[in-house]
């Protein structure tokens, strides 16, 4: 059951992918008409270009807030202007790749939350999963409408090579980031609208639409027109643009847990005409925080009695309570097999090999190749705690071996990849600078998603931390229509 | 639409309307104490030009926490400027404004996000001493202009739905508001001058008056005639075709309420229809027998009680949320 872990050498230098020049510098077809575009254009051009989006992602306060940051509540994710470009049959791959990805993650859920097939069948360690503070016992049995526990999932990946990609990991829970994809593509249209007449670029602002279908369709039984809504913790949450942003788009309420009640298993909100019913909220709290009844007895962002609603059936939560468990690091590993089992086909997407320290085998291993290796917390997010070898110094793996020394469990450690290199605008000019890309995966009758996602770029030259937190900025990402 | 969300839009515009209307007077204030002025009342010191914006805004108190000793010039427009230790300075209505905006930034369009934004982070990166030096008169003129500025785009992008009913809320219930107290104190300043009538001073005095609420170009245009108190009282009280007059603010206010109202909700605009009818059938002798200062005193009472009425039913409601069963008069 164990899988074998290919032992990956750290990428010899040279070898990242360019993906907008071939080795000899020549330029790769589908990079052509934006090069024969830039050509002629001065850095004085871009430069002007790139002054005015950061003017205006300030002044249209598309913002996220910086947690551990003294200096200010918010500020704006940096946006170059140079797009990402990618090929019709690479996005076929992606497309294809991701929707069965979350195939195979929505039937492990209503798996493990149901029969425990792939408990029983060994494929899984049943401590992983009901052992995992993620899973929520509360759930079992439960029948979510239409069978669907992933309306919205980010998959995060990296290109090491033309055709060659890697799943980093799953996002299922409220993944963030897909109003910038929307904005930037915005951002590029208002800045250079000619390049969009010269490439055929496949539109993405549809987003909004797909997903308020999904949502709607998902409704609890029997409603005829109902009311969505997206609940958001408030206006200091780190992404509470997006929230407002996705509220806005979709022509529907942005509400906070102290706009809605419950009385008789029923939600409603506090509207200017009374009280008005909810029957699907799109949720960006965390389970913890969604009902003090039920959770979190001291959360004050949520909603008194609204999982009891939710269990009985008279209200939809998008995202299911209960789908991190699916997304914790550890179980990532098993998601390749998930598809085997789940679907009969084979994974399409690669995930990056992984050392899980709980086996003490991988442990001894990847503590003394540390200097080598990423190492991430099972359960963490955002690019906090973790440590990348090649680039950490000696006091900081010292540090970090101490902490993995004391409960190997909560880590995992992959190999440092060669991710692919877009050309940024950068202080000295154009430089290719590290990538990576997360598509927004939508499930409703059907899982579907838009042909494009967010580009995060490493501005930090060498460095592969793409998360904006970390000092991570944002391309536009087109993919070009076959 | 919810009543947070309702609740944010209303205190957005009021915010502006304040940051406007703190502006127009300390304008006039400005360009007045440029003039020679004496103190017609010594010992009241809370009739002198520098210290209506703090009576106008019931701060006089906290003002003379932050800065004792006699009233001066420099610390009161320091003091309402950009003070953030003053809620009701221009930095902090534009900061709660904007506050305001963010938080309902789902219900208003992305240009008025944009425009309020930009406000905010403009007026984030000024100091006193810097405006100062470049005249203030000049930040004045710019406060007023991103206020228009923003009621233009309001105006112009914005479904005119219940969102918009309650942005239109709050700038006139703000404005009734201030023109009310601005005339009472102010009228209560200079009556004791009537004597003095045609005086430069006094010329100056009432034309001020008149500027700080835009009135004084309609002043000539409705009368053709020197400045007489009562027809100020007239003009900023009755007549309906002075935008900044009570008359002008009720007949929006009561217009917006009607078509707010539903039949749980009567109370508010049975309250706005009755101080409009005083209004609209109102005439100048009897406001002048009653007194102005009692008459403005009434109407700040009924405007109070118009504004609890609203708070309480459509912005800031309370239900029985903890019975079991579904509420009365829920909606799917």
């Amino acid at each position: 059951m164990q899988q074998s872990i290919q032992r990956v050498p750290p990428p010899p230098r040279g070898s990242i992918y360019n993906e907008m020049h071939h080795a000899d510098q020549s330029v790769r077809s589908h990079y052509a008409a934006y090069a024969a575009w830039l050509a002629d254009k001065p850095l004085e051009y871009l430069l002007q270009k790139q002054r005015e989006a950061d003017t205006l992602y300030t002044r249209l306060g598309i913002t996220f807030a910086v947690y551990g940051d003294e200096t200010g509540v918010e500020r704006s994710i940096p946006f170059d202007i140079i797009p990402r470009i990618l090929r019709p049959e690479a996005w076929t791959i992606i497309n294809e790749g991701t929707c069965q990805r979350v195939r195979a993650l929505n039937a492990f859920l209503k798996d493990i939350y149901h029969g425990q097939d792939i408990l029983r069948a060994g494929l899984v360690p049943r401590e992983h999963v009901l052992g995992n503070n993620l899973y929520r016992p509360e759930m079992r049995g439960f029948d979510v409408p239409g069978g669907v526990y992933i309306h919205i999932a980010g998959i995060d990946i990296v290109m090491t090579g033309a055709d060659e990609f890697f799943v980093l990991e799953d996002n299922l829970r409220t993944p963030s980031g897909v109003s910038y994809m929307l904005e930037n593509r915005k951002m590029m249209m208002r800045l250079i609208p000619e390049l969009f007449a010269r490439m055929a670029v496949a539109p993405i602002d549809h987003y909004p639409d797909v997903l308020l279908d999904n949502l709607r369709a998902l409704a609890p039984a029997g409603v005829m027109n109902p009311t969505v809504t997206v609940l958001t913790p408030g206006p200091y949450n780190s992404a509470y643009f997006e929230h407002a942003f996705l509220a806005q788009q979709m022509g529907v309420e942005l509400v906070e847990g102290q706009d809605l009640f419950v009385a008789g298993d029923v939600v409603y909100m506090r509207t200017t005409r009374g009280p008005q019913r909810v029957d699907v909220i799109y949720r960006r709290i965390d389970d913890d925080f969604l009902d003090p009844l039920a959770f979190r007895a001291d959360s004050v962002l949520g909603v008194p009695g609204l999982f009891a609603a939710y269990r009985a059936g008279n209200v939809t939560l998008a995202n299911a309570i209960g789908t991190g468990v699916a997304d914790d690091k550890s179980i990532y590993t098993f998601v390749p097999e998930m598809i085997r089992f789940y679907l009969g086909e084979k994974p399409i997407l690669s995930n990056v090999p992984t050392y899980r320290l709980a086996h003490a085998d991988d442990c001894k291993y990847v503590l003394e190749h540390l200097h080598e290796l990423v190492v991430k917390e099972v359960q963490g997010s955002g690019g906090y705690g973790m440590l990348v070898g090649p680039a950490a110094t000696r006091d900081e793996i010292a540090a970090y071996r101490q902490r993995i020394i004391a409960d190997p469990a909560q880590f995992i450690a992959q190999p440092t990849l060669a991710l692919s290199a877009c050309p940024t605008f950068c202080a000295s000019g154009i430089a290719p600078r590290h990538v990576d890309l997360r598509p927004y995966v939508l499930s409703g009758k059907q899982v579907t998603l838009v042909p494009g996602g967010l580009t995060r770029v490493a501005l930090r030259e060498g460095s592969l931390i793409v998360n904006s937190s970390q000092g991570g900025g944002t391309k536009d990402t087109w993919v070009l229509e076959a | 639409m919810l009543s947070r969300v309702a609740n944010n839009l209303y205190w957005m515009s009021r915010h502006i309307e304040r940051a406007e209307n703190t502006a127009r007077l300390l304008d006039v204030t400005y360009r007045m104490s440029l003039l020679p002025y004496r103190i017609l009342e010594p010992g009241q010191s809370w009739a002198e030009p520098w210290a209506l914006p703090l009576v106008i805004n019931g701060i006089a108190t906290a003002y003379y926490e932050r800065y004792p000793g006699p009233l001066s010039a420099d610390n009161v427009l320091r003091y309402m400027l950009l003070d953030t230790a003053n809620p009701s300075s221009i930095y902090s209505c534009i900061q709660s404004a904007r506050e305001n905006a963010r938080t309902a930034r789902g219900t208003i369009t992305s240009e008025m996000y944009e425009d309020i934004n930009a406000f905010w982070l403009e007026l984030r990166d000024r100091d006193f001493d810097g405006l100062r030096a470049r005249g203030l008169s000049g930040f004045f003129d710019w406060v007023k202009t991103r206020s228009h500025q923003f009621r233009g785009v309001t105006f112009g992008t914005s479904l005119r739905d219940e969102g918009y009913r309650f942005i239109r809320l709050g700038t006139f219930i703000e404005r009734a508001d201030n023109t009310a107290r601005l005339l009472d104190v102010k009228y209560h300043t200079l009556l004791p001058s009537v004597a003095e009538v045609g005086g430069a001073v006094d010329y100056y005095q009432w034309s001020a008056l008149l500027r700080s609420l835009s009135a004084f170009d309609s002043y000539r245009k409705v009368y053709r005639d020197v400045i007489a108190p009562m027809r100020v009282a007239e003009l900023l009280v009755l007549r309906d075709d002075v935008p900044r007059s009570l008359h002008a603010c009720m007949n929006e206010i009561y217009e917006i309420l009607r078509e707010l109202c539903d039949p749980g909700s009567r109370e508010a605009e049975r309250l706005a229809g009755e101080i409009h009818a005083h209004l609209h059938y109102g005439r100048t002798e009897h406001i002048i027998g009653q007194g102005l200062h009692e008459y403005l005193m009434s109407f700040l009472d009924k405007l109070s009680a118009l504004n609890e009425e609203i708070d309480r039913h459509f912005l800031v409601p309370v239900y029985a949320s903890a019975t079991a069963a579904a509420p009365a008069g829920a909606r799917h």
